[in-house]
């Protein structure tokens, strides 16, 4: 417990600007850096972490009883990725658990007050605070040690409320709070402004038409559309993730649903999660509002971990129950999804899981042959959810060639990405490599011993980063979204000669027609050459 | 390091306590009755005060750690035991992981190997040997009801049957002991390994602290006192009948001629009940309450409530669409208001803050 975390670079996030904090009214905007030796705490910070703490401990039963019944059987202690990957005992989730035990045993609890250390009691002091923000941003809220703790204690939890708390202290990391923030103003971490959202889009749809040979007009904020589909943000900004972008879009077309996007409620994801419970429903109370405000009659969400969490276990508690909208029913197939009878959103693999289970694609998966699939659950899908099976279902329909990775590092015991929970800032790849090396290594045997060249997964942040992860640790080893798999498998109507695959590289899956003249096809010409 | 040794002394010195309290100064009312009665009252007093409380904390998200698919469509297997759809699965959940600790038969062992390459190997025995130890503990307990109750019960008779059973296979070598008791052996056993892999792992020598060593070491007197009293100084069991009978009915008496090393082994079951509720230990009943295990994974179906919910500060879409009305009536983007109406609602009316916040009360953040 003595030995302090040393802030180097590459271990340690830049801190949250005074200007993202203001923009949505947290507390002590300041400019600082976690090398500071003075945070500039606020003056009675003491005060405010004790009554952030007792607050909690009366708000959370989960918070009180994982402050208790601990027993440190050391289950959990090799189940952290970052502890795989660092070696650092404070990884070990049970220390970091007993980081903030200590000082509630030291504060709260007469045998820690009295005996101190012996009863496994500290003081509050500053250096407590930033050894907090080191390992509690050194987190990804993965669940995986809940698994395997006896009592199920969460250090999810652990890190979500001792995060609220530094949080009272304005201590956050700039790679929140300025997504927060964009959020908040803009609709989307990004900060895209509604015209620049539409205009991405139409770059991608612009790709589609050059690589399918098919053009597509979605439309945005329309009102009385059947369904509103939002999806992260960060899928219509950058690759790989914008070709999962182009999957929803050529999906959406093949069957011809009647929905919209919206640029006011464009992000999935929800950063405010990573930031307390408040900002959690402060950021997602927008899903519900646009989706009133368009009278649409129910919400499809796309591929996103986090977003999901969220989405699955807290949205309806934050801001229901939506009693405007309708209980999902898929236009396509008439299958009603009783799963999601209150809160009224259903995930994009639930989606297309039951239009190919009802033959609703029409599927060419010899298109997928140049690859070999592998498929990483998301931590919040698979421990915060359950969504195991219909990704892999929709896989083994668009793809013939998918292998999963050993059952150990797979469904509920899946790796982080590393990365997840507001971490994927770039000045943290060092702490990120090591914390993805589980992950990597499981995708390593897979693709050394079955050929697996392609890593899927239906998370943004996955997508954003396994491609650094896989660059280090798996060299040759693509990621993509499991929708951009479908889309690559559709056939859709008038569509070209497919030559090229989304990501405009030549399909080698591509045959080319027997007669090579055929340009029965319509406008397959403009995709020939270049 | 320092709890590793506090912890041996301070039960050493609780032996020390009984041996001289009882043995030196002949305090046996005190250690027959008024400690015992103390330590009973402390230890449910102590455990209700303990579930209480955390009951008073609400659970406000429903955040059950899902292992296993969940319900979804019709056609998809789902995973009951592990993702419960249903108050009845989640009483399997809890029943599989309360009887027979599932999640730690989850375990694996990591190895780092040159690569560098992670391997997992399967990891049992600390599932092993926290079964030996809680099963036989549980056993232990329900023998020791022998001597508060007259008659004893047949059931109670067929548990010291079955836990007895090696009787035969040592009567035939001749050795005169009492019937030996499996349970009591492998509570020993069973304690003697976690203590021995509390040492030995490193990791897990590292996170331990006093409150971890102390139960361990109480534990294990209280087993080999035990065992102690029976095998080797053959107490008379009469006679502390006696004694459990009088605090049994609220008549106590405290018979001559019970050895002093029962006392000891007494008093130590005394300082286990009473520094129970205040201490891990109390893991027996936060199992039950534990809210990543104990709730149904039906969220999206079924509204949960939180119930000190309180109003926050949005962004609306009306702020949002003043912010970006001319970008997106440019882009082609439906807006509520055209730029006129905008301006006009703007001119006359008084200074626009009022309307500005429909949906904010107050910002609570303390």
């Amino acid at each position: 417990m003595d030995t302090k975390p040393e802030f180097k670079p590459g271990n340690y996030l830049y801190a949250a600007k005074a200007s993202a904090l203001e923009t949505v009214g947290l507390p002590n905007p300041r400019d600082w850096n976690p090398t500071d030796d003075d945070w500039k705490l606020p003056a009675d910070w003491k005060g405010v972490v004790r009554e952030g703490i007792a607050q909690r401990l009366e708000r959370f039963r989960t918070f009180k009883l994982f402050m208790d019944i601990c027993v440190r059987c050391g289950a959990c202690a090799d189940k952290c990725h970052f502890f795989i990957g660092s070696g650092d005992p404070k990884n070990m989730p049970v220390l970091r658990a007993e980081l903030i035990r200590s000082i509630y045993r030291g504060e709260f609890k007469t045998a820690g007050k009295i005996l101190g250390r012996l009863a496994g009691g500290r003081k509050l002091t500053e250096e407590v605070i930033k050894e907090w923000f080191y390992y509690f941003f050194q987190c990804t809220e993965c669940r995986r040690c809940s698994v395997f703790c006896p009592y199920g204690i969460d250090t999810a939890e652990i890190t979500i409320i001792a995060r609220e708390i530094i949080n009272l202290l304005g201590c956050n990391i700039d790679w929140i709070a300025s997504p927060v923030a964009n959020c908040f103003m803009t609709g989307n971490h990004l900060g895209l402004k509604p015209h620049t959202f539409k205009e991405n889009a139409e770059y991608l749809l612009d790709d589609i038409e050059e690589y399918v040979g098919v053009k597509i007009e979605p439309s945005f904020n329309r009102k009385g559309a059947e369904i509103l589909f939002v999806t992260p943000s960060g899928d219509i900004f950058a690759e790989p993730g914008i070709f999962t972008f182009m999957g929803y879009l050529m999906l959406f077309e093949h069957i011809g649903l009647d929905y919209t996007w919206s640029t006011y409620a464009s992000e999935g994801g929800n950063f405010g999660f990573f930031t307390s419970h408040e900002m959690m429903k402060r950021l997602n109370a927008k899903m519900y509002a646009e989706a009133e405000r368009l009278g649409v009659k129910w919400i499809l969400g796309g591929e996103c971990g986090h977003m999901w969490r969220v989405v699955h276990q807290y949205m309806n508690t934050l801001n229901g129950p939506p009693d405007f909208l309708d209980q999902p029913v898929n236009p396509i197939t008439g299958t009603r999804f009783d799963n999601a009878a209150s809160t009224k959103m259903v995930h994009i693999s639930e989606f297309t899981a039951d239009l190919i289970k009802n033959n609703k694609l029409k599927l060419d998966p010899s298109q997928n042959d140049h690859y070999t699939v592998t498929f990483h659950d998301s931590c919040n899908t698979s421990r915060g959810m359950g969504l195991l099976e219909e990704p892999r279902y929709i896989i083994n329909n668009v793809c013939n060639n998918f292998v999963d990775m050993a059952p150990q590092t797979i469904r509920e015991n899946t790796f982080c990405c590393g990365s997840g929970s507001g971490l994927n800032a770039g000045e943290y790849l060092e702490m990120r490599l090591r914390g993805g090396l589980p992950r990597a290594n499981a995708v390593k045997r897979v693709a050394e011993d079955k050929g697996v060249n392609m890593l899927s997964c239906v998370c943004a942040i996955d997508r954003a980063v396994f491609p650094a992860l896989m660059d280090y640790w798996v060299p040759g080893t693509d990621v993509c979204g499991v929708t951009e798999l479908v889309a690559n498998a559709l056939v859709m109507e008038g569509q070209g000669e497919r030559e090229y695959n989304l990501r405009g590289e030549e399909n080698p899956s591509y045959v080319p027609p027997p007669e090579s003249e055929g340009e029965a096809e319509g406008e397959a010409g403009e995709e020939g050459e270049e | 390091m320092i709890g590793f040794l506090f912890s041996v002394v301070a039960v050493l010195v609780l032996v020390g306590i009984a041996l001289v309290g009882v043995g030196g100064l002949g305090l046996k009312v005190l250690f027959g009755v008024i400690i015992p009665y103390a330590a009973v009252l402390t230890f449910f007093a102590g455990l209700v005060y303990r579930v209480v409380d955390w009951g008073r904390s609400p659970v406000p998200f429903r955040i059950p750690t899902t292992c296993g698919q969940e319900k979804s469509l019709p056609w998809i297997k789902t995973n009951k035991v592990d993702n419960p759809c249903s108050g009845g699965m989640v009483l399997l959940r809890m029943a599989f992981e309360v009887l027979t600790f599932r999640s730690l038969f989850r375990n694996m062992k990591l190895d780092y190997r040159q690569g560098p390459t992670i391997r997992y190997s399967s990891e049992k025995f600390l599932w092993l040997f926290a079964m030996m130890f809680h099963w036989a503990f549980l056993v232990v307990i329900i023998r020791h009801a022998r001597f508060f109750t007259e008659p004893i019960a047949q059931w109670l008779q067929g548990i010291e049957h079955l836990d007895g059973f090696l009787e035969f296979n040592l009567a035939t070598f001749g050795i005169g002991l009492p019937t030996i008791q499996m349970s009591g052996l492998i509570l020993l056993g069973g304690v003697t390994l976690l203590l021995v892999r509390r040492i030995v792992v490193p990791s897990v020598r590292y996170i331990s602290l006093a409150s971890d060593w102390f139960p361990l070491f109480l534990i294990t007197f209280i087993a080999l006192t035990g065992i102690l009293a029976r095998y080797v100084i053959r107490v008379d069991v009469v006679k502390i009948k006696e004694l459990a009978m009088g605090l049994a009915t609220f008549h106590p008496v405290v018979p001559d001629g019970i050895s002093v090393w029962f006392y000891v082994h007494f008093f130590l079951v005394c300082v286990l009940f009473a520094y129970f509720p205040f201490s891990k230990l109390m893991h027996l009943g936060g199992v039950f309450l534990s809210p990543t295990r104990n709730l149904v994974n039906n969220s999206r179906a079924v509204l949960h409530v939180n119930p000190w919910s309180y109003p926050v500060k949005t962004h609306a879409y009306h702020e949002y669409e003043d912010d970006f009305r001319e970008q997106m009536i440019e882009a082609g983007l439906p807006v509520e208001k055209t730029l006129e109406e905008a301006a006009a609602e703007k001119a006359p009316a008084a200074p626009a803050p009022a309307e500005a916040d429909t949906e904010v009360t107050e910002e609570k953040e303390d």
